[in-house]
């Protein structure tokens, strides 16, 4: 029976490994031909004109995912307060169920709404040719994060011992000042670690903001069509030729991105280990 | 018992692989090289004569027109494939162009757009950021939504090719597919973009070209501008081999109408 379990355990490190390998096998070609600075650095990404330069990409994915996290965290963040120290029972018991029900709702789902409701509305709005842009990327991602932060958030002022509560309102301390003097900074790395799974999930996204970003290698600028390094992959992965430097170039761009999240993801670690010794 | 299993397996290989090597009686193999823009009609074509003749093996190994054509000239290839007209050049090096299908490109915008006919020159202009707003075509005071295919799309090299605007366009946004260009211009009235001729739908209106609506009859008969020929190419004095000879037959038969027509290209004839 434990050879089982220790089958099953493998299984996931197997994958783990196997798509490590293989990202940077097929990612690394592209980045030898183009030039390591060339490829990272370079402002234009046109391939029919050979030019494969992924800045614009990852200042997009950094904007959009800063952005998301500019709006999605304060909301998130006195969404858990109201959650776990304000709201009557009954209604924190219609509102829980309602933020669950928000991390279930698929990522195409989210672009779906975005493309037939908030980007017609950006256009009419700001008088823009098309209302696909940045700005329409960091609010369905806003919205998208909002779950794992809530939800996280959440717990980590309920875990917050319920005497430091008590002796900050013995000395004379109003609710609020409680909230926000006491149970946030008791909560913090708790907190801080919804933040960072909140990046987590922004800079991962493709299905949604594909939809809505409009998908120009522009430099990001809130108005403009983005291409994010998601997108970047997912677009041109069609139509790229077999064993071409476009098709490798996309590998590429997948072991940036995968570097990203590994950065994040260990971040992570720190962050909750950190909070387990505390 | 283990050991003679391995040698009974390796000696098994050595046989299929000694066949593989062995001349095909029947059949053959045909090897066709170039445009990347023909790989869906190549597609559909392939197939269909692999159902004809089982026995006939098609390569095709997409390059770009121009390395088509001198895989041809030089005898790398059986045949050639070019998603353009010969140059006088090529046609002095004996190239011999077998026009298969055409290829059509519609201007598309919102049906609610007052804009219906457009000159070749103002396509350019919108498409390479001239032209912002749809007042200076006469239409609303507007600004010019550009939609395009991204890099790498057929349709979108056909395009920026006939039109003249090859890695100079100034898109506002780009799409995956044609169905999402199609989509994405009827939701939005301030949108132009491309699609093949075969995808455009009555959500969309197709712009009239110098005067001329885009259809199969006006592809066909030339006077729709934005179109390209499919040509496959041989060169002269070098007889085919049976099997090329009878791929390029079936090609060009009425046969492969359908079959083109269902790849989203024009059969010519």
């Amino acid at each position: 029976m434990q050879v089982l379990f220790t089958l099953c355990g493998l299984v996931a490190v197997g994958f783990v490994l196997l798509i490590t390998i293989y990202l940077v096998i097929s990612g690394i070609p592209a980045i030898r031909e183009i030039g390591l600075f060339q490829f990272l650095f370079g402002k234009t990404w046109a391939a029919s004109q050979d030019q494969y330069g992924i800045l614009p990409l990852i200042l997009t994915s950094i904007y959009g995912t800063a952005g998301a996290i500019v709006i999605g965290v304060p909301i998130g963040f006195f969404t858990a307060v109201f959650l776990a120290k304000v709201a009557p029972k009954k209604v924190a018991n219609v509102v829980r169920p309602a933020v669950s029900l928000l991390a279930g709702i698929p990522s195409v789902v989210y672009g779906l709404v975005g493309m037939c409701v908030l980007v017609p509305a950006l256009r009419s709005w700001l008088h823009l040719p098309a209302g696909d842009s940045l700005l329409a990327a960091i609010i369905v991602l806003a919205i998208m994060i909002l779950p794992s932060i809530i939800s996280l958030s959440e717990t980590a002022l309920e875990a917050v011992p319920r005497e430091y509560e008590e002796a900050s309102l013995a000395l004379g301390a109003t609710k609020l000042e409680t909230y926000f003097r006491v149970s946030a900074p008791a909560a913090k790395s708790g907190i801080a670690a919804a933040v960072v799974l909140g990046i987590g999930r922004a800079i991962g996204e493709a299905m949604a903001i594909m939809m809505v970003a409009g998908n120009v290698a522009n430099m990001p600028a809130l108005t403009k069509s983005v291409r994010f390094l998601t997108t970047g992959i997912s677009i041109e992965l069609n139509y790229s030729q077999d064993g071409s430097l476009q098709r490798q170039a996309l590998f590429s761009i997948g072991l940036v991105l995968f570097l990203f999240i590994m950065l994040i993801n260990a971040f992570l670690n720190l962050v909750l280990k950190r909070e387990k010794e505390a | 018992m283990k050991k003679f299993m391995t040698l009974a397996l390796a000696a098994v290989l050595m046989v299929s692989a000694l066949a593989g090597c062995l001349p095909q009686q029947k059949g053959g193999t045909v090897n066709t090289d170039g445009s990347t823009s023909m790989a869906d009609v190549m597609g559909a074509l392939t197939e269909a004569f692999k159902e004809k003749e089982p026995d006939i093996t098609v390569n095709y190994s997409g390059t770009g027109s121009g390395s088509g054509i001198s895989g041809v000239l030089d005898g790398t290839c059986d045949i050639g494939l070019s998603s353009r007209e010969l140059k006088q050049e090529e046609v002095d090096q004996g190239a011999v162009a077998h026009v298969v299908a055409l290829d059509g490109v519609a201007v598309v915008v919102n049906p609610k757009n007052t804009v219906t006919n457009l000159t070749t020159q103002q396509i350019a202009d919108i498409f390479t950021g001239k032209i912002t707003n749809w007042l200076d075509l006469g239409g609303a005071d507007a600004p010019i939504a550009v939609y395009g295919r991204e890099d790498g799309s057929g349709t979108r090299s056909a395009f920026e090719e006939i039109v003249g605007v090859e890695g100079a366009c100034v898109y506002t946004n780009e799409y995956g597919s044609t169905g999402d260009v199609i989509g994405n211009v009827a939701s939005n009235e301030n949108a132009i973009g491309y699609a093949s001729l075969s995808a455009v739908n009555d959500t969309v209106a197709a712009v009239k070209v110098n005067g001329v609506a885009p259809s199969e009859a006006t592809v066909k008969d030339g006077s729709y501008t934005i179109q390209r020929p499919f040509v496959m190419v041989t060169k002269d004095g070098v007889e085919l081999s049976k099997a090329a000879q009878a791929f390029l037959d079936f090609a060009s038969s009425e046969e492969a109408a359908e079959y083109i027509t269902a790849a989203g290209a024009v059969y010519p004839n």
